[in-house]
């Protein structure tokens, strides 16, 4: 039945090569078995490379006070209570422990005087408590997993793109794809998967994220019935370069900031002073995106449309040290020296809170067989991400995933897959060569990424989204007769035109989901409801699922959080 | 601002041409800005890859107006803008189609390398000074641009017995490493060929990363071979103990 298309056969099915997938794929061979993993691009290229600060765990290096309890209260209240209070706990208390690891899988961490691995200051951590490689952390980290995982074994499908998971009856049965290459299809048959693509980010302009970042794995989820949490928490990163427009959108780490780095606005006023006079530069992301976004809009912006942020106080070498590949950046692509010059940063659509609502233990989702871990999936974050959290997340529920899904496997029959399932998945990746006068792909991602930048931006309200709401409807009509030129040869107009189709999923749950909570709370700010609602929305999340052919939502309480976390998040220090 | 023009080779296994693209200037642009323009006016099916757009995964490597460098960290501003600037694939590495090339092969070579393996009963401390170095070869993103500059393979093809600056780059991230106990000095003169290397220093020219390839990993590398298997005093030990 499937002779007709080449087809792999594993236990754990991984899609996605970043920190999570990689993670994943190392517990569950570590479970025994057989393990593959599925990659856009080519390994090691996966978007965790671009992450920089650090890697945050309560290891207590640098301030021995640091504790899990600490890292906890941090989180949940970085993430407004929303967060699902079981996960931020296995986090904080597992995090170190990953770290640890990770050094003994040959991970050089920068160091402290006394030979462990040094911690930096970051927005909302109360201590000192990201383990970093200068500013290049993502980097050591997926090369350290790459090693692992290589030495380890697993079967790596580089450059082959999902477009639809496969059923059998209500479970998952495996997936199906294309190689990127030869555009030739691929179906993988596999006893249980793993979720574990990244974020949305691409659907914005001014973003950070790269190509692969269209939320496939949430779009892939919710076409097989998975339920999609709180995708209305985006997070804009406060500092992403603005000029030259090349590179507007481009990051620069929060470890500017952390290594003690100023915000200031045209008039050389310490804005932050105004907005957070506590913690100022080292608020959270959500705050800091705010404020330099309120300055810019009130007319004390830079002559690009940023904020000035100011490293040059400190000594040449050390900003050199600490943040080379910042030093480099702007050297090279903005003619800015860093050690003299301040930078022009503004926010940038950077990383999605929500995801694919998934049990904290397990990773598991409400599809029997399917499983997401990393940013793909959602719960630990709430309604604000901390900087230096995700890099944690990653190792902590990419293991936990893999893991689960593992002795799920070993307790379940090789599935079959249905040939009409796959008839269909390929005649609707295909439909695009068979159309023509229309539309190239191009054009329409241009007009979804001005939508989503314009309408679903940092400030939001119900005008906008009702009017973005309307604007994806026509997108959609525009990407379903979307016309690609050429061949099926490495062609990345045909690659775009199936991105798009994710994209657009994603892009309108997360306006139904910003419509819907009329409060602001965390990275979601409604000009119309500016205040953070306790009694209704602070007891919430929003639950998009596909219902027939429709997207719908549903609220869910939040669960009660146990007697001894309440009290941990009660005390002050 | 003005147009310039983009001369970039379309083509797949079979052969190909270089094809002329107009594209308008805009400040601070870098070649792969040019290039993406290209994809979204001109031609959407123009095969290239990239991911960060911020030189730090070493997706976009291409060969610009004959140099190997990463597109999105080459200005258009720091070429000449009166004549074509040319886009080429690497040229060490077959065509896939236009601008992607197979680079399978250094996956390949990549699993021959035994990973991290600590000393048994280490303690897991370790000194800035002593990590410095091999920090340093760390940097490296895989970009290959080392590989296609390196004449061993560009020009002599000899993929089978060599494994390339950047192989020689991770083994002495592995063999500097302050709490590694494998030795990979027999691998790197048997397998990995470290002796074709004539020490021309090209790969550390194109090394976006600046790492200094040649003087700090290949060169030390080389002596702990010498060291190992052409030392008199340790080969007559060899002798000795008949290995």
């Amino acid at each position: 039945m499937t002779s007709k298309y080449e087809t792999h056969e594993h236990d754990v099915l991984i899609i996605g090569a970043g920190g999570a997938g990689l993670r994943a794929a190392i517990e569950a061979l570590a479970q025994g078995a057989r393990v593959g993993v599925v990659c856009k691009s080519l390994l090691g290229k996966a978007h965790t490379v671009m992450a920089e600060g650090g890697l945050a765990a309560a290891m207590a290096n640098v301030d021995r006070a640091d504790d899990w309890r600490t890292h906890f209260r941090d989180t949940m209240r970085g993430g407004k209570l929303l967060n699902n209070w079981r996960m931020a706990q296995l986090h904080a208390q597992e995090a170190p422990d990953r770290v640890r690891e990770l050094e003994q899988w040959g991970a050089l961490f920068d160091r402290t005087p006394t030979g462990d691995i040094m911690q930096r200051a970051f927005g909302g951590h109360t201590f000192k408590r990201l383990c970093h490689v200068g500013d290049r952390t993502g980097l050591e980290m997926i090369r350290t997993l790459q090693d692992r995982g290589v030495a380890l074994g697993f079967d790596v499908f580089m450059e082959c793109t999902v477009t639809k998971l496969l059923k059998d009856g209500d479970r998952v049965a495996g997936a199906f794809a294309y190689w990127r290459e030869s555009g030739r299809f691929v179906t993988f048959k596999a006893k249980t998967i793993v979720i574990a693509t990244g974020g949305i980010g691409k659907s914005w302009s001014v973003t950070s994220n790269s190509w692969e970042c269209t939320g496939d794995g949430m779009a892939l989820a919710y076409e097989a019935g998975a339920e999609l949490l709180d995708m209305e928490f985006v997070q804009f990163h406060p500092t992403g370069m603005v000029w030259p427009p090349g590179v507007r959108g481009i990051l620069v780490t929060e470890a500017v900031r952390g290594e003690g780095g100023i915000l200031r606005n045209k008039n050389g006023e310490r804005f932050m002073e105004k907005y957070d006079p506590k913690r100022m530069e080292l608020s959270t992301r959500d705050v800091v995106a705010r404020s330099i976004y309120t300055e810019v809009r009130e007319g004390r912006g830079t002559p690009h449309g940023g904020a000035f942020l100011d490293i040059s106080h400190k000594p040449p070498e050390y900003v050199k040290r600490k943040l080379p590949s910042m030093y480099h950046q702007f050297k090279e692509l903005a003619d800015v020296d860093i050690t003299k010059t301040p930078m022009e940063v503004g926010p940038t659509c950077h990383y999605v809170m929500g995801g694919i609502r998934v049990e904290a233990e397990t990773g598991a989702s409400s599809v029997p067989g399917l499983f997401a871990a990393g940013e793909a999936a959602a719960g630990l974050h709430g309604a604000n991400r901390l900087g230096g959290n995700s890099l944690s997340d990653l190792l902590v529920f990419g293991r936990r995933a893999g893991f689960a899904a593992a002795e799920q496997a070993k307790k379940t029959a090789m599935p079959t897959l249905d040939a009409s399932q796959i008839e269909s998945a390929e005649r609707e990746v295909l439909a695009p060569f068979e159309r023509s006068d229309s539309e190239n792909p191009y054009a329409i991602h241009h007009d979804l990424q001005e939508t989503m930048q314009n309408l679903v931006g940092i400030f939001r309200n119900d005008e906008d989204l009702r009017r973005a709401l309307v604007e994806l409807e026509k997108l959609k009509e525009r990407a379903a007769c979307v016309h690609v030129e050429g061949s099926r040869l490495y062609n990345p107009g045909w690659h775009l035109s199936r991105d798009l189709h994710n994209m657009l999923i994603v892009s309108e749950a997360a306006t139904l989901a910003a419509l819907a909570r009329q409060e602001s709370r965390g990275a979601h700010s409604r000009l119309d409801f500016p205040k953070t609602d306790e009694v209704v929305w602070g007891k919430k999340n929003n639950v998009i699922v596909k219902k027939g052919d429709r997207m719908t939502l549903f609220e869910v309480p939040l669960r009660e959080m146990p007697e001894e976390l309440k009290q941990i998040l009660a005390e002050d220090k | 601002m003005a147009d310039v023009t983009l001369r970039i080779f379309r083509g797949n296994r079979e052969g190909g041409k270089p094809v002329d693209y107009q594209v308008p200037l805009t400040p601070g642009m870098v070649v792969l800005d040019a290039i993406h323009s290209v994809q979204a006016h001109q031609a959407p099916d123009l095969a290239v890859r990239w991911n960060c757009k911020a030189a730090k995964c070493g997706s976009c490597s291409a060969e610009v107006n004959g140099r190997p460098r990463l597109m999105c960290k080459t200005r258009m501003d720091s070429l000449p803008l009166d004549q074509p600037i040319t886009v080429y694939p690497m040229k060490s590495f077959p065509i896939i189609k236009d601008l992607a090339t197979d680079v399978s092969w250094n996956y390949k070579i990549n699993k021959k390398i035994p990973p991290f393996q600590p000393r048994p009963g280490v303690e897991w401390k370790m000194y800035q000074r002593d990590v410095d170095r091999v920090q340093e070869f760390r940097k490296c993103i895989e970009c290959f641009l080392c590989q296609d500059v390196c004449h061993v393979l560009r020009d002599h093809h000899e993929g089978d017995r060599f494994a390339g600056p950047r192989f020689f780059v991770r083994t002495a991230g592995l063999e500097m490493h302050p709490l590694d106990g494998v030795s990979r000095i027999p691998l790197l003169k048997e397998q990995l060929g470290i002796g074709f290397c004539n020490i021309t220093k090209c790969c550390t020219e194109v090394c976006p990363e600046e790492i200094h390839i040649t003087d700090n990993a290949i060169i030390p590398l080389k002596e702990r071979v010498v060291d190992e298997f052409y030392d008199p005093l340790t080969m007559l030990f060899r002798k000795m103990r008949g290995k």
